[in-house]
């Protein structure tokens, strides 16, 4: 907004010379600047003049008025209204228009139109600093370009030597069913194209809060502003014998899957130790590669962080049927192999063979950085509502976070978090982050599955049950006080989301009981 | 492919004639377009015949249950001659220890003319006790006893074509539009043609016959006698009197008019009625001005403790009038029974002796004897129905031979009869269902054929003898009734009274007793010297057929006194024609009646009034209707129906189970709440046995109460109370096989389509629903294909067992009356692949296309449903009956369904009117 931004205008024109509550339209370094004044007050607004739902420079000929609190012109051809704060178009966020600075000092009126091509680059800028390349860190990045584009220099590390992935469609990579091609989500290009400074396999290794520096791996320092933390999660490595054997692997990032992929070519058996999400997807995913693969499960269900005792049941039985083998409640005691796996031993002594050997008992927040740097750290890193940790230059979102005593392991929350955050660096942030109910579902192909909530119930809720073994499906909705509670699908997920929904908005469901768990077909009015 | 068999409907009194068409996997029915009593029409039941000649549950092969130390042993399939002596042997026995009248038979309405007609010669001329009786004593004794007294002889004098001739037709106590459906129509379409006819009907409950109705008197119930003496004062006081014919043709006028004046004024007539003054005054001022008037009763006015005084007095009605033996006038009994009046014709009930002729008359038993040439001859009248029984149950009469018929359901008071029956030395049942709450209690079970393999004749209520014809071959070792009659006879050493070899021998010899010795047979054909009797009933007309006559013998009005040469002959249309009637003096009587109340008041502990009746789609005790899904779907479950205000007061619901007590016994049942039923009148239908329902033998509610005169049981008037029978649990289940729910608090079974329907009301907490479901349906399996849902807090549980592709069978349970339609679940079974989309909507019992599911079923000859119906009706804004039946066809076969349809065009025309309001 105008008051960051340093007073290095061009002069206009004079204040009383712009009707109140009405525009004109300047020409500023090339480019036609629709400049509003509001009201009867020296307070001015600059934004691109050219309306792109007509293909015409017009803007400045629109009415200033007010939008559900937001000061908006609207466009004299079509109307659509573009927020004289931001440049948005309400309508189509396609047709958005830059937004310039704009002031007056001693009765006239100056903008500020940076010179073009080196937009981002102009060294007054505040300078944001984002510390991880991973899907949180750039849904943040993505939106405070979408809303304040210019506001600042960023420059991003990540550990990785990629851009930016999409990590939940590893699976499907893993699987052969996606090349990994088709998961990129940023390429180098977009980066650069946006004026981004981007470090790829150099993480930050330092942080020095009290000079506002950071340091990379490679020794590279910079300065910041602004910092956003998005250091992602590590996968637990269980402290058995053999774990740092080659061949032996975690599920978590492409170099996995390449070394999954590698060993599916060379190697016959794996073992993935994990019957949870993560792991079954790899499971699934090796075995599409043509490997036998065991899974070693700890507990006697699969999933029991999100599946009740049947509906474990039955998805343990579809991924025999597709050759999956599984050993349950198994304990592992060593990891077998010289200069790489060949097999697992387990408690009892069961020895099975091996070639590969993925670990994929769960994830914990990546918070050493953080912790070195001295930030408040539990089991993530500690942030309020607005993703700020107790350092408030520095933001924070992701897996490695702690919100109200939650750490996430799943997409969803990471969007809301980071719609969240990017409001509150584009330094327009109003709205709060209270937590997400998440949901869960199985990325194997021909399984559905869908979990939410608090699937176990207890005292005080209440059941509804269906269940179609031979179809394949169960569902399961846990209800307290006539609300749903938790959803468990399996087989047929078609009304995960309505479900899902109903929970979120708490809606009284009585009225519905009897049809609820048959879906939303019957549930609505004919 | 085979011309149709002509033959004669097994229902009601009516008659029908059938075509039946024996076709692969069944037979094609269809109304006989040159029979006089349809005239190609058929009614829901006659036309759904075709479902019922199935094998299923028939008694194929005799069966005897021997006693030792007073328990009846399991059953064994025996042979013929085994059963057959066991019947002659234990007969003989007892008859030589303790006399003739220690044993007995007990009939029904449902033999033919012949397995009657050797029924009651053995048991009179041979076994010499008059103890036969009949199901008929339960619907048509009072008609009989009323005929007699007034006319001389048992004789109905009117004919169908005389209702269309009417210009006014009153049915007193007659639910001709569900009871006799083709009557209904034909006075229904003759008041169409002539819009100035009219029609009256008296009957406490609104019943669907009224629809038809210019008028109708709910009388209070019992107050008949009491309507009609202020009739017949009314007329006398208004002159309306044909005067001549009193004076030639009748006796007794004088004191019968003092007793009915005795009834008041026309507001004592109504208060004694329980009627509004002006509706019994319009009823007498139409009834005074019309000639041609035909008052049509039935069971409402047969089935009293004063029965025959209520025929009485519509008679007396008539006869002052000389509304009588003239188109379009005259007393009307409508029979209940196919053959009822068959069996009139032969005798065979307890007061009679052969041929309308009287025990009582010394000289009619001389020429029965004597026409016979048999040992013996009865000189005292039988036990009649609840006599019988009674004395079954005092140890007096030891053997009992019941024959077609199921009185552990059908009398009243049949708790009693069932706890005889398990007393009596010697229980001998002929039947053709397997399992029936009587077969239950016989020591010896006789198969015997069903409609369709036996052949014969019946009379039906305007005396059309009709051949029933055979169409089927005799199945399993099942034999006809007359021969098992005569098997047994010939055992016990009558052989030459029983050498037929078919039903024509018989009937010839039936014939030729009609006119033995008969005055009006005098001249001509007189057969001897010795002393004459003159009777009506005169068939010898028919005597002296050949075998090829005999079969092809067309529908014929009694009397037929002229040769076998002019047949086909109109026989006769009309009786009394000239004036003459059967006492001996050839007049009339008339008959005082002083009204009486029924037998049993109600009184504070048991303050209500049962009615009984039947419905449209069942007959009797359902043994074969039953078998019918297309008859289920009418009315699928017993039911108890009472007036919402009566309801409340009693503190029951309609749709939930109430509990029916009297001082005889109770049942369980849904309420409705109709609209039918007057204040303090419960209706029960008389259908349901042990077989059908747990609990709903309404038979076992009845008070024994009867008719002095006829002996007929008061069926429509019994004290009761009704109270909530609450379940912690309500359920169905649809299976393909017969599942035992005995276990089950309540059930009632229905037919459906490829499958069974039951439903249940439960008491007491069931811990695992899972576990009892799949044992009850059969699918402890594991590996079962068992479909469920539970919501274990509200007590709701469904589970679906699959087999393969197809359904085969569900159950539903919920702690509220509130389960999903059935009727969607119900039309799966006729699927042999289940769809992905039914399979989906099977657990919550309806599809996802809500189009798919009809509702219940309106139109049974169509199959056209509830939802169907009244889609159609918004959708094409149809505004009538006959454009619904343009529309969808319903309604445009039997026609039963028509005021249902009119009900629903109504609602629909209150909901678009709503919408307009709005």
């Amino acid at each position: 907004m105008s008051t960051v931004m340093e007073n290095n205008g061009t002069a206009v024109c004079a204040l009383d010379e712009i009707l109140p509550d009405m525009g004109v339209c300047a020409l500023v370094g090339g480019r036609q600047v629709a400049i509003f004044r509001v009201g009867e007050t020296d307070r001015v607004y600059a934004i691109g003049n050219y309306d792109a739902n007509s293909g015409a420079h017009v803007l400045s000929r629109g009415i200033v008025g007010d939008l559900n609190g937001r000061l908006v012109v609207a466009s004299p051809i079509y109307k659509q209204h573009f927020d004289i704060n931001t440049g948005e178009c309400i309508e189509d966020p396609l047709a958005s228009v830059r937004v310039y600075s704009a002031y007056v000092e001693d009765g006239r009126v100056f903008v500020a139109v940076p010179p073009a091509g080196v937009r981002g680059k102009v060294a007054q800028k505040p300078r944001l600093v984002v510390v991880g390349n991973g899907m949180a860190a750039m849904r943040v990045v993505e939106e405070i370009l979408r809303i304040a584009p210019d506001l600042y220099d960023i420059t991003v590390f990540g550990a990785e030597r990629h851009g930016n992935y999409n990590r939940i469609l590893l699976s499907p990579v893993l699987a052969g069913e996606k090349q990994v091609e088709e998961i990129m989500l940023n390429a180098p290009e977009w980066y650069a194209r946006h004026g981004i400074a981007l470090h790829t396999g150099d993480p930050i290794v330092s942080i020095d809060r009290p000079r506002r520096t950071v340091r990379s791996q490679s020794g590279y320092e910079t300065t910041y502003d602004r910092m956003l933390l998005a250091t992602g999660s590590n996968p637990i490595i269980i402290p058995v014998p053999g774990r740092d054997l080659p061949g032996v692997v975690s599920f978590r990032d492409l170099s996995d899957v390449d070394s999954m992929l590698a060993a599916a070519r060379h190697g016959k058996y794996a073992v993935v130790i994990g019957g949870g999400l993560l792991g079954l997807e790899a499971a699934n995913g090796l075995m599409r590669q043509g490997m036998k693969v065991t899974v070693v499960h700890l507990m006697d269900t699969l999933m029991e962080r999100q599946l009740d005792r049947q509906a474990a049941a039955m998805l343990k039985t579809s991924l025999e049927s597709r050759g999956l083998e599984f050993m349950m409640q198994a304990q592992t005691e060593e990891i077998l192999g010289h200069d790489r796996v060949i097999g697992v031993r387990f408690k009892d002594d069961t020895v099975i063979p091996a070639d590969l050997v993925v670990m994929a008992v769960g994830i914990k927040p990546s918070i050493e950085l953080a912790k070195s740097c001295g930030l408040r750290v539990e089991r993530g890193v500690i942030v309020d509502d607005t993703l700020q940790t107790f350092d408030p230059r520095i933001y924070a979102v992701g897996e490695c976070v702690q919100h109200r005593n939650a750490t996430y392991g799943l997409v969803a929350p990471l969007w809301d978090q980071a719609n969240v955050c990017a409001t509150h660096l584009a330094q327009m942030g109003f709205a709060r982050y209270q937590g997400s109910v998440t949901s869960t579902k199985l990325k194997v192909t021909g399984i559905d599955l869908f979990s939410a909530g608090d699937f176990m119930g207890g005292e005080g809720t209440e059941d509804l049950v269906l269940s179609d073994p031979r179809r394949g499906v169960y569902k399961r909705l846990v209800l307290k006080d006539n609300r749903i509670r938790g959803i468990v699908l399996f087989g047929d997920v078609a009304d995960g989301a309505w479900y899902f929904e109903l929970m979120q908005r708490g809606v009284d469901v009585s009225d519905l009981r009897q049809k609820l768990l048959f879906g939303k077909a019957y549930c609505e009015p004919q | 492919m085979s011309a149709p068999v002509r033959t004669t409907c097994p229902y009601c009194g009516v008659g029908c004639g059938v075509l039946a068409a024996p076709r692969r996997g069944g037979v094609e029915i269809s109304g006989d377009p040159r029979h006089p009593a349809n005239l190609g029409k058929l009614c829901v039941k006659g036309a759904a015949l075709g479902e019922t000649v199935a094998l299923d549950g028939r008694l194929l092969h005799p069966v005897v249950r021997e006693t030792r130390g007073g328990k009846r042993e399991t059953a064994r399939q025996a042979g013929w001659d085994e059963a057959l002596d066991a019947v002659a042997g234990g007969f003989r026995k007892i008859i030589d220890e303790h006399g003739p009248d220690a044993v007995a038979f007990y009939v029904s309405g449902q033999l033919l003319t012949e397995d009657y007609y050797v029924a009651n010669k053995l048991i009179k001329g041979y076994i010499g006790t008059a103890n036969i009786d009949t199901n008929s004593r339960l619907c048509m004794a009072s008609a009989v006893a009323g005929h007699k007294r007034t006319f001389g002889e048992d004789l109905v004098p009117a004919s169908y074509e005389d209702l269309e001739l009417a210009d006014l037709v009153v049915l007193a106590g007659s639910n001709t539009a569900w009871c006799h459906p083709i009557l209904y129509q034909r006075i229904a379409r003759a008041r169409e043609l002539r819009p100035e006819m009219k029609v009256v009907v008296i009957d406490p409950r609104r019943t669907a016959t009224c629809d038809i109705a210019d008028l109708h008197l709910p009388l209070k119930s019992g107050s008949d006698v009491a309507l009609f003496n202020g009739l017949l004062d009314y007329l006398d006081r208004h002159g309306v009197e044909d005067a001549a014919f009193v004076d030639a043709h009748t006796q007794g006028l004088r004191e019968t008019l003092r007793v009915a004046q005795a009834g008041g004024d026309l507001h004592a007539v109504a208060r004694a009625c329980g009627l509004d003054a002006h509706l019994i005054d319009e009823f007498f001022r139409l009834f005074a001005r019309t000639a041609r008037t035909v008052t049509v009763f039935s069971q409402g006015v047969n089935q009293s403790s004063s029965g025959t005084d209520k025929v009485n007095s519509i008679i007396n009605c008539h006869l002052l009038t000389g509304r009588i033996g003239k188109p379009g006038a005259g007393p009307f009994s409508v029979t209940g029974q196919p053959n009822a009046m068959g069996g009139r014709e032969v005798g065979g009930m307890c007061n009679m002796l052969a041929a309308h002729m009287e025990i009582g008359d010394a000289r009619h038993r001389e020429i029965v004897q004597a026409f016979w040439n048999s040992p013996c001859m009865v000189a005292q009248q039988g036990l009649k129905a609840v006599e019988l029984f009674d004395a079954i149950d005092a140890g007096k009469v030891k053997a009992l031979w019941i024959m077609a018929t199921n009185p552990v359901v059908s009398m009243p008071d049949a708790d009693k009869v069932k706890a005889a029956l398990a007393k009596c030395e010697l229980v001998v049942v002929s039947d053709v269902m397997q399992n029936t709450d009587t077969t239950a209690c016989a020591h010896v079970l006789l198969p015997a054929l069903a409609w369709g393999e036996k052949d014969g004749t019946v009379t039906n209520s305007d005396r059309r003898i009709s051949r029933q014809r055979a169409f089927l071959p005799p199945p399993g070792q099942a034999r006809p009734d007359w021969w098992m009659v005569c098997e047994v006879a010939k055992r016990m050493g009558f052989g030459e009274g029983f050498n037929f070899s078919s039903p024509h021998e018989i009937f010839d010899e039936h014939a030729r007793l009609s006119a033995y010795r008969n005055a009006e047979a005098e001249n001509g054909r007189r057969e001897s010297e010795k002393p004459v009797a003159l009777r009506c009933f005169d068939i010898g007309g028919l005597a002296g057929m050949t075998r090829e006559q005999y079969d092809a013998l067309l529908p014929v009005q009694w009397p037929l006194a002229s040769p076998v040469s002019h047949l086909p002959s109109p026989g006769t249309a009309r009786l009394f024609a000239d004036g003459k009637f059967f006492h001996a003096d050839g007049k009339a009587r008339f008959i005082p009646t002083a009204p009486r109340a029924p037998a049993n008041p109600a009184d504070a502990e048991f303050p209500l009034v049962l009615n009984t009746g039947r419905i449209r789609d069942q007959w009797h005790t359902m043994t074969r209707t039953g078998l019918s899904p297309k008859l289920a779907d009418h009315v699928p479950e017993p039911y108890v129906d009472m007036h919402p205000h009566d309801a409340l007061s009693c503190g029951v619901r309609a749709g939930e189970l109430v509990r029916v007590a009297t001082r005889w016994g109770a049942l369980v049942a849904r309420l409705t709440t109709s609209g039918e039923q007057p204040r303090g009148s419960v209706f029960v239908p008389i259908h349901w046995s042990g077989q059908f329902a747990s609990d709903a033998r309404v038979g076992a509610l009845v008070n024994p109460a009867v008719d002095p005169v006829s002996g007929e049981p008061e069926f429509k008037h019994t004290p009761v109370r009704v109270g909530a029978f609450g379940v912690d649990w309500h359920g169905f289940i649809l299976s393909r096989r017969a599942l035992d729910v005995d276990g089950v608090t309540w059930w009632t079974r229905i037919q459906g389509r490829q499958f069974l329907r039951y439903e249940l009301g439960g008491r007491g907490p069931v811990q695992d629903w899972p576990a009892w479901g799949r044992a009850l349906l059969g699918a402890q399996d594991p590996a079962a294909d068992w479909l469920e849902y539970s919501d274990a807090t509200a007590g709701i549980y469904r589970g679906v067992l699959m087999q393969g592709e197809r359904i085969e069978a569900c159950v539903f349970v919920s702690p509220r009356p509130d389960l999903p339609s059935r009727a969607w679940l119900s039309s799966l079974f006729g699927k042999q692949q289940l769809a992905q989309i039914d399979r989906v909507g099977l657990l919550i019992g309806e599809p996802v296309d809500k189009q798919a599911d009809t509702g219940p079923t309106v139109c049974s000859c169509y199959g056209v449903g509830r939802n169907t119906l009244a889609d159609a009706i918004r959708k094409h804004r149809l505004r009538t009956a006959g454009e619904v039946t343009a529309c969808l066809k319903a309604g445009g076969n039997c026609g039963s369904c028509v005021p249902e349809i009119k009900s629903l065009l109504i609602a629909a025309l209150a909901g678009s009117d709503e919408m307009e309001r709005r």
